[in-house]
């Protein structure tokens, strides 16, 4: 009910706040802000002498305010996600001076990657307005344990353990200046695929921020597959084992048997 | 660092070649450029299995440096390519299983030699199968549930922690001790086959005509069992363990005892590799490959060298590289962690 009225109130006010300086309650913009993105391929592919590989993704606001966006009040934040699975965080302690593995936990359907591009630096207090970023970035990834947890007050531990492990092995990234703006509207963030990306459907999300807060968001899939000769070897060893090992010995069996000949001393 | 030394260790035994002056030149040049070109050469290759980047160079130098000593001491390789593997990053899932599958190679051609030879006593290896099939199944089942509770790389590198050191001791302490005796000039106390222990008054005795012996089956399964064990842990054929115990424990004639645990160790490392592809799918064919064909080229090399050198300096030089990795891994047991928290991807047993 009280929705309603301040709706309706806002609508009165329109005329006198078009003519005013922004006011943060009741836009008077005629249409919402808007965001399209595309990205420079759809698809990568690890061959051979794969060595990790850059992803380019375009991106336009669409009914953006011009004063807001001269004063650098809207914020763009692109995120690609690799396929989700389970993660294992074990924790080593010293016993008979021996290191063992002691401790785990297990974090459910966290993405096995993740890079994260954004206009300016996102844990950075000093920078104003605050960006809201609630569910967006490696902090806010959700890491929920299963099972039986043996200490709670580890979990945090834990959970840092997984980020900081993530981000040093390169598999999360994150770019503060990854996104920058082409012209007024436009925009281009460069996201960086390490070496050892997880093979499957990623996903390329952006975040249209405005004074901080979310306003809307994209996404498209990005496929990383294994191509030519690395995705036979591996759709083999993983939906036929049994003759893959058998290809495996056999090979072994030629290679020594055929050094025998070639190497023969008669 | 390495190939530094492997370098040094071509050039020193250049000299041993009864060949002429241009030959020795022409080596020596060989040898120089194919090790600049190791140390100077990234070329990046995807193991598929691995799933990883390595540089193919590192690889082909791993299996030629460890085909040339497996040559030149007359084993398999499979306790060295496995430890090297694991210090150059690659899961140690994939070094052992795929360690597994490089052994069944370098064992084939030695195997082959041996039956030209008459040196293989088949019936006396089928028996050894038998006992080697069982822990070689009993061992992928442990491997498997030592990975599920995430103790799988240390008890990996205690294993060969205890039997590195523990052997390498033994042989240095063996080979010293006939340096010595070769310096004094006085004869080695000669083996007898024909003495008795109590192995050989176990049941179930079975006459095996090309060793020309009488003994009973159960220590030799039980033997066949326990390396079987090893190899599916460990990814090694365990010839450095037969060969003694074989000689020793169960007093089997010397001239028939490498090559029928070349022919035993074929099978069982050929199984393995089976099993491990089945259960873990850990066998890198991408990353076998290479090292098989760097392997039995180095072996060639290496068998050559072998012959130049004399049998107590060899026993010696190849304790001290078994005390080496074996002090190495320990190391690496006993420091304090970079990081005491480690990820891996899945969550077994959910």
């Amino acid at each position: 009910m009280f929705c309603r009225l301040a709706l309706i109130f806002s609508f009165l006010l329109i005329p006198v706040t078009q003519g005013l300086a922004q006011i943060p309650m009741g836009e008077a913009s005629t249409a919402k802000e808007g965001l399209d993105i595309g990205v420079s391929t759809n698809e990568i592919a690890i061959t051979s002498d794969f060595r990790g590989a850059d992803l380019t993704v375009f991106g336009a606001m669409t009914n953006a305010d011009d004063l807001l966006l001269a004063i650098g009040n809207y914020d763009i934040i692109v995120t690609l996600e690799g396929p989700r699975d389970y993660a294992t965080v074990r924790k080593k302690e010293r016993i008979f001076g021996v290191w063992v593995n002691t401790d785990s936990m297990i974090f459910e359907q966290v993405p096995e990657s993740y890079s994260i591009a954004s206009t300016r630096q996102l844990d950075d207090p000093t920078q104003l307005p605050p960006i809201n970023t609630a569910g967006v970035g490696i902090e806010h990834l959700a890491l929920n344990p299963i099972g039986y947890i043996r200490d709670v007050g580890e979990l945090s531990d834990f959970r840092e353990a997984y980020r900081r492990l993530k981000l040093a092995g390169g598999l999360y990234q994150k770019e503060a200046s990854g996104v920058r703006f082409v012209s007024s509207s436009l925009f281009r963030a460069s996201l960086r695929l390490p070496a050892n990306v997880p093979d499957g459907v990623h996903i390329v999300r952006a975040y249209l921020f405005k004074s901080g807060t979310l306003l809307t968001q994209r996404e498209i899939p990005l496929r990383v597959v294994k191509t030519g000769l690395e995705q036979a070897i591996t759709d083999t060893a993983h939906n036929q084992p049994f003759a893959y090992g058998l290809l495996c010995v056999l090979i072994a069996l030629v290679t020594g048997w055929g050094a025998s000949i070639v190497f023969r001393k008669d | 660092m390495w190939i530094r030394h492997l370098h040094a260790l071509f050039t020193r035994h250049v000299r041993h070649f009864p060949t002429t002056s241009s030959d020795k030149r022409e080596i020596a040049c060989r040898t120089r450029l194919f090790c600049f070109a190791l140390s100077g050469l990234t070329v990046t290759i995807y193991l598929p299995i691995a799933e990883l980047s390595v540089n193919i160079f590192i690889i082909l130098g791993m299996g030629a440096a460890v085909g040339f000593l497996s040559g030149m001491f007359g084993v398999g390789g499979g306790f060295l390519i496995t430890p090297l593997l694991i210090f150059y990053n690659i899961p140690p899932v994939v070094a052992v299983a795929t360690g597994a599958n490089q052994v069944v190679a370098s064992s084939v051609s030695g195997a082959i030699t041996h039956f030209r030879r008459g040196t293989l006593d088949m019936k006396l290896g089928t028996v050894l199968l038998v006992g080697g099939l069982v822990g070689a199944t009993v061992g992928v089942w442990i491997f498997s549930w030592l990975r599920s509770i995430g103790q799988l790389d240390l008890f990996i590198s205690l294993l060969y922690v205890v039997l590195l050191t523990t052997i390498g001791l033994l042989m240095l302490q063996e080979s010293l001790r006939a340096m010595r005796k070769a310096k004094l000039n006085q004869p080695l106390p000669l083996k007898r086959p024909g003495q008795h222990n109590w192995v050989h008054r176990l049941p179930l005795k079975m006459r095996f005509k090309k060793s020309k012996i009488y003994l009973s089956a159960i220590p030799v399964v039980t033997l066949g069992f326990l390396i079987g064990i090893l190899t599916s842990i460990m990814g090694v054929g365990g010839g450095f363990i037969m060969v003694p115990a074989m000689i020793y424990l169960l007093r089997i004639p010397t001239n028939v005892v490498v090559g029928t645990s070349l022919f035993q160790i074929i099978f069982v490392t050929a199984y393995t590799t089976m099993v491990q592809a089945a259960t873990n799918y850990s066998v890198d064919i991408v990353l076998a490959f290479i090292l098989m064909v760097a392997g039995v080229i180095g072996a060639q090399y290496g068998v050559r060298v072998g012959q130049k050198l004399r049998g107590e300096q060899l026993r010696a030089l190849l304790a001290l590289l078994v005390l080496a990795v074996g002090i190495r891994l320990a190391i690496g047991l006993f420091i304090r962690p970079q990081d005491l928290y480690s990820v891996a991807v899945g969550g077994i047993g959910y």
